[in-house]
């Protein structure tokens, strides 16, 4: 009787339980769906804009597939030399760029990470006070003129070549990822800090290695600010600079003028601007998914600074 | 005297201490050279530059050649008409931009925790994390095109539901430039702000799980007592880092997203510094506009860091 008497409230308890978290799974499930339409839908039709007849996408008419099949956008593209000297340039300044950042921050990460180096209490002090601190923009504009990098491409490559947030990353990595009793054994075979960096932490460290990367090309290759402030030079500029140029600032036909002219110059722009966008985003997200994996080990290391 | 001598084999040990330790760690010091380097050129340099501010700046004479000039060119900013537009519409872009921005990543986070499905869950997180890769200069001419007012797919959708009027720029109006700022921010940026709450979470001990069912607890309930606590200090911890950065709006996507009709409201303290000390040439001035806006950023840190010292025994530093 009892027994009977205790199962009936139960069940209703259950009942209960299992209504709030079928209105949980709504709610999560709108949330999740919401987003993911909501992020992805935009990008999705600029993609399929690229490959449309550019009247049709103008007339609202192109939402879920590519209309009026046209490669005008991408022929174009391929014909101007500003765009890829651009290109040229961003690559260049990304990949020397990120190689300097990964030789300076991965060896200063491993004596910060080194607890008997004495320096280094005051040494990670000044550095991350500069996160917080700095002589802004026109400090920093004299300095780059002073020490004669101005109009000069080296200072694409130089510009934050250590960033002292994935400098922390990065040491937090060979602290806790890294066994000490590897460095014990290390040193008592007569192991030098060099060969120890190179042969055991190195190999170790694929995982933050993958992470500070990443965020050093992605900073390289869409860094605007930089060539704004420091290129004066057309020859150097990098493709962000050319895309403002060319998305922002109309100047798709340059020098032409008139306004039969400038319709034109409207329209020709509308050809090639969704192409221009796709070309110019393609690299970052090809290396994308391939570190996609190491994104939450690199928050959470970074998450756990001191 | 026998002190003095204690004092006096002291004395040299202490000398060959630091020499000693710089004999055994000389590897370390040539691999963190570099970075020290780095770091004093050009984070420490511009910092000595910003005697700029107190200065009067004079070309022949470099940086550090012409005359104090005190607070002069603080008092001109402080005095001038832009400085209350400029300090208004920096606030009010950092304060929707936070109040907005903040909560969105943690929701985010917390359905995405709640996923049951691998691939789906594996799916959507692919996809909000795509847009922080895009560069501001591509994700400012994404704006132009979804927003045109006429031929934007957003604005036309907007106008057709009634949103907005028929005749709105959301290019060009003012009212428009904080709304679009703002969302296109959460765009870009709310999937990446929530891996670190996904990370968090993950980290939560199955066990209060469990225990929080045997109590009877509903799914919300367990949201409530088992992850928001667990994701608190990192709420916090971000809160502060935000609330010192206030001041600092994106000079990039602001400056992109300016025009001739929005600049009443698009004029923030990193564009003015631009527009008037680099383009108009008052290096003075500029520096002096910079250095304000560094000091009140700096001080809103410090404040948010004692404040969550003594309320939640959290801090940064």
């Amino acid at each position: 009787m009892s027994t009977k008497v205790a199962k009936v409230p139960k069940a209703n308890k259950i009942h209960e339980r299992s209504a709030s978290d079928v209105s949980f799974r709504i709610v999560v499930g709108i949330i999740t769906i919401f987003s993911f339409v909501v992020v992805l839908y935009p990008l999705y039709f600029i993609v399929i804009a690229s490959f449309s007849d550019s009247t049709l996408v103008n007339r609202g008419e192109v939402l879920f597939y590519p209309k009026g099949i046209s490669l005008y956008g991408y022929e174009q593209i391929f014909t101007r030399p500003d765009i890829w000297r651009g290109y040229l340039n961003t690559v260049i300044y990304s990949f020397c760029g990120t190689a300097l950042n990964l030789a300076v921050t991965l060896p200063a990460a491993y004596t910060l990470s080194r607890r008997n180096f004495p320096a280094r209490g005051i040494i990670m002090k000044l550095f991350v006070f500069t996160m917080y601190f700095n002589g802004g923009l026109i400090p920093t504009y004299m300095l780059i003129n002073e020490v004669g990098l101005l109009n000069n491409p080296l200072i694409m490559i130089i510009i934050g070549a250590v960033n002292v947030y994935n400098l922390i990353i990065t040491r937090t990595f060979f602290e806790n990822s890294i066994p000490e009793d590897l460095y014990e054994a290390a040193t008592l075979d007569g192991c030098s800090h060099f060969r120890y960096f190179f042969t055991i932490v190195i190999p170790l460290s694929k995982a933050v290695t993958a992470v500070i990367m990443l965020y050093y090309l992605v900073g390289h290759w869409n860094d605007f600010f930089n060539a704004l402030l420091y290129l004066n030079s057309d020859a150097y500029q990098p493709l962000q600079i050319i895309l403002r140029n060319l998305l922002l600032l109309n100047q798709a036909m340059a020098g032409s003028s008139g306004a039969g002219a400038s319709a034109y110059a409207q329209q020709y722009a509308d050809q090639i601007k969704f192409g221009v966008i796709i070309v110019s985003t393609l690299p970052v997200l090809c290396v994308y998914p391939f570190i996609q994996k190491y994104f939450e080990k690199g928050v959470m290391i970074g998450a756990v600074k001191g | 005297m026998k002190q003095a001598k204690t004092a006096a084999v002291g004395m040299p040990k202490k000398k060959v201490r630091p020499l000693k330790a710089l004999a055994r760690d000389w590897q370390l010091w040539v691999m963190i050279i570099p970075a020290i380097v780095y770091i004093a050129i050009f984070c420490y340099g511009p910092m000595y530059g910003l005697q700029l501010a107190f200065r009067d700046y004079d070309f022949s004479k470099g940086i550090t050649g012409g005359d104090w000039a005190g607070f002069k060119y603080f008092i001109q900013y402080f005095e001038s008409p832009m400085f209350w537009p400029t300090i208004r519409n920096t606030f009010v872009i950092a304060f929707f931009s936070l109040i907005c921005g903040f909560p969105i990543p943690i929701i985010l986070a917390l359905a995405i925790n709640a996923i049951k499905g691998p691939a789906w869950k594996r799916t959507v997180q692919t996809v909000v994390y795509l847009p922080y890769f895009i560069s501001t200069v591509v994700l400012v001419a994404m704006l132009q095109i979804l927003l045109s007012p006429t031929t934007g797919l957003v604005s036309n959708a907007l106008k057709a539901i009634g949103l907005i009027g028929a005749d709105a720029n959301l290019l060009g109006d003012p009212w428009a430039f904080v709304p679009v700022y703002v969302i296109s921010g959460i765009w870009q940026s709310a999937g990446w702000n929530s891996i670190i709450f996904i990370a968090a979470l993950a980290g939560v001990d199955g066990q209060l799980y469990d225990a929080c069912k045997v109590d009877g607890a509903n799914r919300w309930q367990q949201v409530w007592h088992v992850e928001l606590p667990a994701i608190l200090p990192t709420i916090i911890i971000l809160l502060i880092m935000n609330m010192g950065g206030i001041l600092n709006v994106g000079f990039e996507k602001t400056f992109l997203m300016q025009n001739s009709l929005n600049k009443g409201v698009s004029e923030v303290i990193t564009t003015y510094v631009y527009n008037v000390g680099l383009k108009s040439v008052q290096f003075s001035f500029g520096s002096a506009v910079g250095l304000f806006n560094t000091v009140v950023n700096f001080a809103f840190l410090m404040l948010a860091n004692q404040i969550s010292k003594r309320a939640a025994n959290i801090s940064l530093m």
